[in-house]
């Protein structure tokens, strides 16, 4: 554990109904609420928020993962990355038909949303349309 | 002596009653399985929620200007206790047991003078409290987790909760589920939900004052992110409880339905002997009377 914590990130991604992934990786990228960052071993405690988006797993110099998650909270210390997602997906499995219905499904509620269902509608578009962006880019979102 | 025709009817019927309990016992089986795998593997979120918590608050360092999600309302005269239950029965002492510990606790608060207020999830509880504590009975929510809990259910229950905390309806709020050991044992588990309760939070704030918190950055900032986190974490925490008292409900009517496809199967033995005798006793007698008319001409 002492030898692997000063080269390896230990990588958490969990969503409330199940363990998406938990190894040890080199560097791992996040979408921030406030921008992407990315955690190499010996990063500065932080915890932010996460937006809908792609976090990469990097091994040895290349991306060996792409999850798309739909937002949530990630906390970073020198050891460990934790990503706490609402939901949870790689990003190679999304149905890049069922993204786009769900954007058009997610435009027309946002439209029609009362003052009560705006809120909620609008997270719902904004995960829409990062999920259309990650399936079209195959995750490649940069 | 019943007649033979009288105890053919009973063994019948109880036959057929194991055959329901049987059936109802492999059903619960399967269901068992999978409820206990998906509250397996809810439990690494609830933990590393708890911990990013537990962090937050020693970063913090003092808990003033908290939002009231995590330290409460500074008050603890109206209690809210969310009584998890199962909407149908069958299932040995799982609502029983909720029920005995919810009625315990309203009479602990009240002795004490505090004001107590029910929500149930199931229709169980509902019916079991309504007789005697239905003025405190809130809402009721059913049809949670008919099929499998989602998501979606817990988000309900804690929108429910929020929205009344928010109105200022209540200070502390207690959650009590079955906690999921084994089919044979669930363990009646109050858990205090709102406020947060940290298990070292006295002995944090201690250490706060010695020991430099941890220079945690918060991105965007420790505001927002509480004010996301807080609800969430609610919301994990009754999904959690939510999944334990599925997998306990199924344990238990898997327990409840082995015992009585046993009871029916020990039932049917008892009345099959006691058929036979009876068919002897009567044969014998019918050859008794045949005999004695031979002799008697």
């Amino acid at each position: 554990m002492a030898d692997s914590a000063a080269d390896k990130v230990d990588f958490d991604l969990v969503t409330p109904l199940n363990l998406v992934a938990s190894e040890e990786v080199d560097m791992v990228v996040v979408p921030g609420g406030a921008g992407d960052f990315g955690v190499l071993p010996g990063h500065a405690p932080l915890i932010s928020t996460v937006r809908p988006g792609v976090v990469e797993v990097h091994q040895g110099g290349s991306v060996t993962s792409r999850i798309f998650v739909e937002g949530g909270f990630a906390e970073a210390n020198a050891e460990r990355c934790t990503v706490l997602a609402d939901a949870a997906q790689l990003v190679d499995e999304i149905d890049a038909g069922a993204a786009s219905r769900r954007l058009d499904a997610a435009k027309e509620a946002a439209g029609s949303a009362g003052d009560d269902g705006k809120a909620a509608a609008e997270t719902e578009l904004r995960i829409a349309e990062a999920l259309v962006l990650a399936a079209g880019a195959g995750g490649d979102v940069h | 002596m019943a007649g033979l025709k009288e105890l053919k009817t009973r063994i019948d019927s109880v036959k057929s009653t194991q055959k329901i309990t049987s059936a109802m016992k492999m059903v619960a089986a399967s269901r068992l399985r999978r409820a206990q795998e998906a509250a397996e593997a809810a439990r690494p979120f609830a933990e590393r929620m708890e911990r990013m918590i537990a962090g937050m608050v020693e970063g913090l360092g003092s808990t003033e200007g908290a939002p009231p999600l995590l330290v409460g309302t500074g008050r603890d005269e109206v209690h809210l206790l969310v009584a998890m239950t199962s909407d149908r029965g069958l299932c040995g002492g799982f609502n029983a047991s909720i029920v005995r510990s919810v009625r315990q606790q309203i009479a602990e608060l009240e002795s004490i003078g505090k004001t107590v207020k029910v929500l149930c999830v199931g229709r169980k509880a509902r019916d079991q409290l309504r007789r005697d504590h239905g003025d405190k009975i809130v809402d009721t929510f059913e049809d949670i987790g008919r099929t499998a809990v989602t998501l979606e259910d817990a988000r309900k229950v804690t929108a429910r909760i929020v929205e009344l905390f928010d109105a200022g309806e209540f200070d502390v709020c207690t959650v009590t589920y079955n906690r999921f050991v084994s089919a044979m044992t669930q363990i009646v588990t109050p858990q205090q939900v709102i406020p947060v309760s940290i298990e070292d939070e006295a002995g944090g704030e201690e250490a706060a004052s010695g020991v430099i918190p941890a220079a945690t950055e918060f991105e965007p900032d420790d505001d927002v992110i509480l004010k996301v986190l807080l609800p969430k974490n609610l919301e994990v925490q009754i999904l959690h409880g939510l999944l334990e008292s599925n997998a306990s409900e199924h344990g238990a009517r898997m327990s409840a339905m082995d015992n009585a496809t046993r009871n029916a199967g020990e039932m049917i033995d008892a009345l099959s002997l006691q058929f036979n005798r009876t068919r002897q006793a009567k044969i014998t007698s019918e050859l008794i009377e045949i005999i004695s008319g031979a002799e008697a001409v």
